[in-house]
């Protein structure tokens, strides 16, 4: 098997005297959908934020595409084709939608030290602004400020800002936190679609979600991977049922 | 929506008009004084314009901006005291020291945030205006006379009222032109970004940092030509023009006009000035009516005035 596109050993991140991070190995293979679980606690989001560099771990290595980033910044990796959505929606609020998404195109078009021309009249930006809106349904409010989204619709905006980067592997933080049921459907519905062309790694409480899309799935207790592999193994390992599963509340708790 | 803008586009393009015209209307009524109070007045919506572009668009509350207008002052003072009279020379150096200047307290202070980074600009402020007291051949805490204006050759004479007021509108109006090039462009809608929200541009591959500092750094400059034309204007360069005070004033002028508006801070500075000369005649406690003012527009006029009239006219 070729080299997978995202790579960690042994990373570890202590917050005082708790291990957050602890010795933790994790491999994506090229075009699959890497799936994230755990309960409360487990680490899911400290480790997507070292994945993306906003939190630097204290030891272990990350390599993505066959580069070691570790100690890279987020805004390297962003350029390196890692794009993230936020748990917690993390949009630029007082501007439009496609304003926000067209800022994600110009990241990856050159450096942005262009003092002079209208950067809003830049053609090939609002067309691939225009597309991904158009991907993730929302192209009839491309002229909207973000801040009077509805939360779904922000979902889905988190979304179009990270496919407008143009990611090898795409982050996403549980991006069906707070939906209601027919917009989680929507999303899921749009995951299925966006798996085809991308690398995804999913952290989501969802369990009917995950179950649906993940190829694979990673279990993570108190920052270990308690079990990793294909979903019906996952559901089968005693392990995972003690630690988590069993846990009957949290089973359904979108369902 | 588009009626705001409208209401604020009449009273952008009607305040234009007036600025352009008011040298006629001196002419005619013979109040000499109005010309020399709103060369003032220009002068300083020019400052106040610049101190915007990061204030209001980056989001950077610099409390240390009167620095630059000291700076290009004290550029245009000091090699007019050491015999080299020409703008060609003054100028440019006024700009420069002020980038520089600029650049220095930048890569320093845009590390902080918040009230960390209010308070860092303020001390590179007070520091500079430290300096210029502690300058005794350039007249030290007396500040500096400047017996002759910025020479441009047979180009534009200074020291004609007219040309000079002229000048300083051009001055104004490109700046203005200027920032509304930038605050548009590529560049500053990174810088928009960073202020809305910088993790997130971060996260979509910005070095967000960069971006603040070229901003800081074209803020500055502007403001140093500003201090170059405010030295023209009063043949005098003293530490005072970089008293925190000042840079108060600065900050009242963009509050009051409207932070992140294009021509906010000029009516700013103009209603600011316009007060300050009216009040000042009636009582020598004039702050405190000025006071209560600010504070009403901040309470009620978020936005500034420029605020208050997209909310009249577009609700």
């Amino acid at each position: 098997m070729a080299e997978p596109l995202l790579c960690v050993e042994n990373l570890v991140k202590r917050f005082g005297g708790i291990a957050a991070t602890d010795h933790l190995s994790l491999e994506v293979a090229s075009g699959e959908l890497h799936a994230i679980i755990g309960p409360n606690g487990a680490g899911k989001t400290t480790l997507i934020s070292q994945l993306t560099g906003q939190l630097s771990p204290s030891s272990g290595t990350i390599r993505f595409a066959g580069k070691d980033i570790t100690r890279l910044p987020a805004w390297r990796r962003s350029r390196l084709g890692l794009a993230r959505s936020f748990q917690v929606t993390s949009l630029l609020s007082d501007f439009t939608a496609i304003d926000n998404v067209a800022l994600a195109a110009q990241a990856h078009d050159g450096h942005s030290f262009h003092f002079w021309r209208n950067a809003r009249g830049e053609t090939h930006l609002r067309d691939a602004a225009r597309s991904a809106l158009e991907r993730v349904g929302l192209e009839r409010r491309a002229e909207i400020v973000v801040s009077k989204f509805s939360h779904g619709e922000q979902r889905q905006l988190e979304l179009a800002v990270a496919l407008a980067a143009r990611p090898q592997l795409l982050l996403l933080d549980e991006p069906m936190a707070g939906l209601g049921v027919t917009e989680s459907a929507a999303m899921v519905r749009l995951l299925l679609e966006l798996r085809r062309e991308v690398t995804i790694v999913l952290v989501e409480h969802d369990m009917d979600a995950v179950f649906a899309l993940a190829d694979r799935i990673t279990v993570l207790v108190y920052g270990r991977v308690i079990a990793s592999g294909v979903p019906s193994a996952i559901r089968k390992d005693e392990e995972v049922k003690r630690a988590y599963l069993g846990d009957t509340h949290v089973v359904t708790r979108h369902g | 929506m588009t009626a705001s803008l409208n209401a604020r586009a009449a009273v952008a393009a009607l305040v234009a008009a007036g600025l352009l015209l008011l040298p006629l209307y001196s002419q005619l009524s013979g109040n000499i004084f109005v010309l020399t109070l709103f060369t003032r007045i220009v002068i300083f919506a020019l400052a106040a314009s610049s101190l915007n572009l990061i204030m209001g668009y980056g989001g950077m509350m610099s409390f240390g901006h009167a620095a630059y207008l000291g700076i290009g002052g004290y550029a245009v003072g000091i090699l007019a005291f050491e015999g080299i009279g020409s703008g060609f020379i003054q100028w440019p150096v006024a700009l420069v020291v002020s980038a520089l200047f600029a650049l220095a307290i930048g890569a320093l202070s845009l590390r902080t945030r918040g009230v960390y980074f209010i308070m860092i600009t303020l001390a590179f402020a007070q520091m500079a205006y430290y300096v210029a007291s502690g300058l005794s051949r350039y007249g030290g805490d007396d500040g500096l006379t400047i017996y002759k204006r910025s020479d441009f050759g047979g180009l534009i004479d200074l020291s004609s009222r007219l040309q000079f007021y002229y000048l300083c509108l051009f001055c104004l109006f490109g700046g203005i032109y200027l920032i509304w090039r930038i605050v548009n462009s590529r560049f500053g809608m990174v810088v928009q970004g960073v202020r809305s929200n910088e993790q997130r541009m971060q996260a979509i591959g910005f070095p967000a940092t960069r971006y603040r500092l070229i901003c800081f750094v074209i803020s500055g400059t502007l403001c140093g030509l500003a201090g170059a034309l405010l030295a023209n204007n009063t043949d005098f360069v003293s530490p005072s023009v970089m008293y925190w005070t000042r840079s108060g004033d600065l900050m009242v002028m963009v509050i009051f006009g409207g932070m992140g508006s294009l021509f906010g801070p000029v009516v700013g500075t103009i209603v600011y000035l316009l007060l300050e000369e009216s009040l000042s005649r009636i009582t020598e406690y004039w702050a405190l009516i000025m006071g209560p003012l600010l504070l009403l527009i901040v309470v009620f006029g978020r936005g500034g005035i420029f605020g208050l009239l997209g909310r009249l006219k577009g609700g």
